[in-house]
């Protein structure tokens, strides 16, 4: 499903070159649940912005469903975002002008889906995550963890095979991360593969795989047999 | 996304910031208002002096011979006989005979006439004027030599308070009777259209001490033959003198025409000023949409990352930048007419053009498209990570 392989991320060049990533090579399979872990600066943010195709390798071919990634026009790769993954952010990053079901339709807005069926595919997923009664308020008038489910229900409404999620506990308190964390786990367990990025060790004791990065490059992939 | 959607997100995003909204859309409000204004107050003016001219008679054609010493000349019977072999181009003629300096006096009451002209039967015709009381110059006070005269309102109120008809005048001392009253002209005043008397053209020579010039006023069948009706007096003219300084022929449509020639030059000129503001409000326009773009990179950058295409993005700046003109302009109409209905108020006379209006709105529109595209360009070209990171 997403193949790394001999991934370089480098930002200028000569003496002053920082390598975000390091030669990372990573394979995900359809169905899984895998956490990156990393301290801040560890490039696993880069890791995740090349694996949803917000930003372009200096080196290395990734596969997304067996089609290289690097080969892609700017118009395709808005369609494997559009089409392919779902993004969870730590902001939130929901649009503050428009109200909540606004932000939820606008991936399908993108999609091409129709006014009426959009609102209520929408609705669907806000019931999804509990907030099937909040479409017509606006972010602000949410508290951060419903805005977080806000941006679940957005990443959930296209129905991506791949949920991309970067630090979504990162703002919420332990009892709302809780939350989060569960109704994710709840996602995988009905199909959808879902990469997640943390620095929390005590989130990543509860994933089955384990993928820690530390300057740019994979120190360690296990996977524990006991965790479902 | 489709132009619908785009259309009610730049809705929705111009209300949600209106004041700037309206600032931005004031460029072009005013650059529009203002070349409304402008070409219709122009064109008021190009009509009231057009409507001033055909009053006089578009169709009319002035003529006045000027003679060379005693060679030949041209005689009335010419000059009807012209008329009556033409009758395609030339409907009728009048001789028109100034009598300089015409004193007017009713028993110990005088004043001075400044206009006395000695005409034919056809001259109230062909000037368009109206006889209000009794008749017109006929033809048998011509032939017969008969002492009746015509007068304007002025003359008839200073002299008989109003009761004219029938009554004796002195003219330059000789006497005549007041057989026709001409409707009001202009006010009644001295100097005015209505400050004139008309007598028989065969008498009019012998009003006068001095030399009167021999001056002939045709009328043309229509405005469209006046041109070619003009032509053949003045073939005719020089076949007779063969040298054109010895005659003038002019004709009102063809004065007309260049008028409208000068206004329509002025109209584009003042139109063309105008049309810099317009400008100017586009430069505006294109200012706050890149004022925009930057505060809304974050926003660029969440769309992107939710699958927009850059098509997506630039065709809902565009859009946003389109409306906004264009809204500005239909503000702009509105108060372009409502501009030139105040400039009525202050006794101008303001046509609405329809061009003017259809024109300067899409020139607007255009300004949206042209001054939108590059903020647009730049806001689809943003890279959705360095966007979405963009505080």
């Amino acid at each position: 499903m997403i193949e790394l392989k001999n991934i370089y991320k480098i930002y200028g060049d000569g003496e002053g070159e920082i390598r975000a990533l390091d030669g990372i090579s990573l394979h995900v399979s359809k169905g899984e649940f895998v956490s990156i872990v990393g301290s801040s600066g560890s490039g696993k943010s880069t890791c995740m912005n090349i694996i949803g195709c917000l930003d372009i390798p200096t080196s290395g071919e990734y596969y997304l469903n067996g089609t290289d990634v690097s080969t892609m026009t700017e118009n395709e790769l808005a369609h494997v975002r559009n089409r392919e993954l779902g993004f969870i952010f730590q902001q939130y990053n929901l649009i503050p002008k428009l109200t909540v079901r606004e932000n939820v339709e606008l991936p399908l807005l993108y999609k091409g889906v129709k006014a009426h069926e959009r609102t209520e595919l929408a609705l669907h997923a806000l019931d999804r995550v509990g907030l099937g009664d909040r479409g017509d308020k606006y972010p602000s008038q949410l508290s951060g963890g419903q805005q977080q489910r806000v941006s679940i229900a957005r990443a959930l409404a296209g129905e991506p095979p791949v949920i991309l999620a970067d630090e979504p506990t990162g703002a919420l308190d332990s009892k709302t991360g809780r939350e989060v964390l569960d109704f994710l786990k709840q996602l995988n367990r009905e199909g959808t593969t879902i990469v997640l990025i943390t620095h929390d060790n005590s989130i990543a004791a509860e994933i089955k795989r384990v993928v820690r990065i530390q300057d740019g490059r994979i120190v360690s992939d296990e996977v524990k047999e006991d965790l479902q | 996304m489709n132009i619908k959607q785009a259309f009610s997100l730049a809705i929705k995003s111009l209300a949600g910031s209106k004041m700037r909204s309206f600032l931005t859309m004031l460029g072009i409000i005013i650059g529009v208002a203002a070349v409304i204004i402008i070409v219709s107050i122009v064109n008021g003016m190009t009509k009231d002096i057009i409507d001033e001219f055909e009053s006089m008679g578009a169709t009319t054609i002035t003529v006045s011979v000027r003679g060379r010493g005693g060679n030949r000349s041209v005689s009335i019977d010419d000059m009807q006989n012209l008329v009556d072999d033409n009758p395609e181009y030339l409907k009728s003629m009048t001789p028109n005979i100034t009598v300089p300096g015409a004193t007017a006096k009713n028993g110990s009451d005088n004043l001075d006439v400044s206009s006395c002209v000695g005409v034919n039967e056809y001259y109230t015709d062909i000037k368009g004027l109206v006889v209000e009381q009794g008749r017109g110059i006929e033809y048998v006070d011509c032939e017969a030599r008969l002492r009746n005269c015509v007068i304007g309102t002025y003359i008839a109120n200073e002299l008989y308070q109003g009761q004219a008809l029938g009554q004796q005048i002195r003219i330059n001392g000789q006497i005549y009777t007041i057989v026709g009253i001409l409707e009001e002209q202009a006010d009644s005043t001295e100097a005015s259209s209505d400050d004139i008397i008309i007598v028989p053209y065969t008498l009019a020579s012998r009003l006068s001490n001095s030399f009167t010039m021999g001056s002939y006023t045709f009328n043309a069948v229509s405005k469209e033959v006046a041109d070619e009706a003009q032509e053949l007096i003045d073939d005719y003219l020089l076949g007779v003198f063969s040298n054109t300084n010895a005659y003038n022929v002019s004709n009102m449509s063809s004065m007309i025409d260049s008028i409208n020639e000068m206004t329509a030059t002025m109209s584009l000129v003042l139109a063309g000023v105008a049309g810099v503001s317009l400008l100017v409000g586009g430069i505006g326009i294109m200012n706050i949409m890149l004022v925009s773009v930057t505060e809304r990179t974050r926003e660029i950058g969440i769309r992107k990352s939710l699958g927009a295409t850059p098509w997506d993005i630039m065709s809902q700046f565009v859009v946003e930048a389109i409306t906004t003109s264009c809204i500005g302009g239909v503000l702009g109409i509105l108060l372009g007419i409502g501009g030139s209905y105040a400039a009525t108020l202050f006794d101008m006379t303001a046509v609405i053009s329809v061009p003017a209006i259809l024109l300067s709105f899409s020139i607007s529109a255009m300004i949206g498209i042209a001054f939108g595209y590059f903020p647009a360009k730049k806001a689809s070209k943003l890279n959705p990570i360095d966007a979405l990171r963009y505080d």
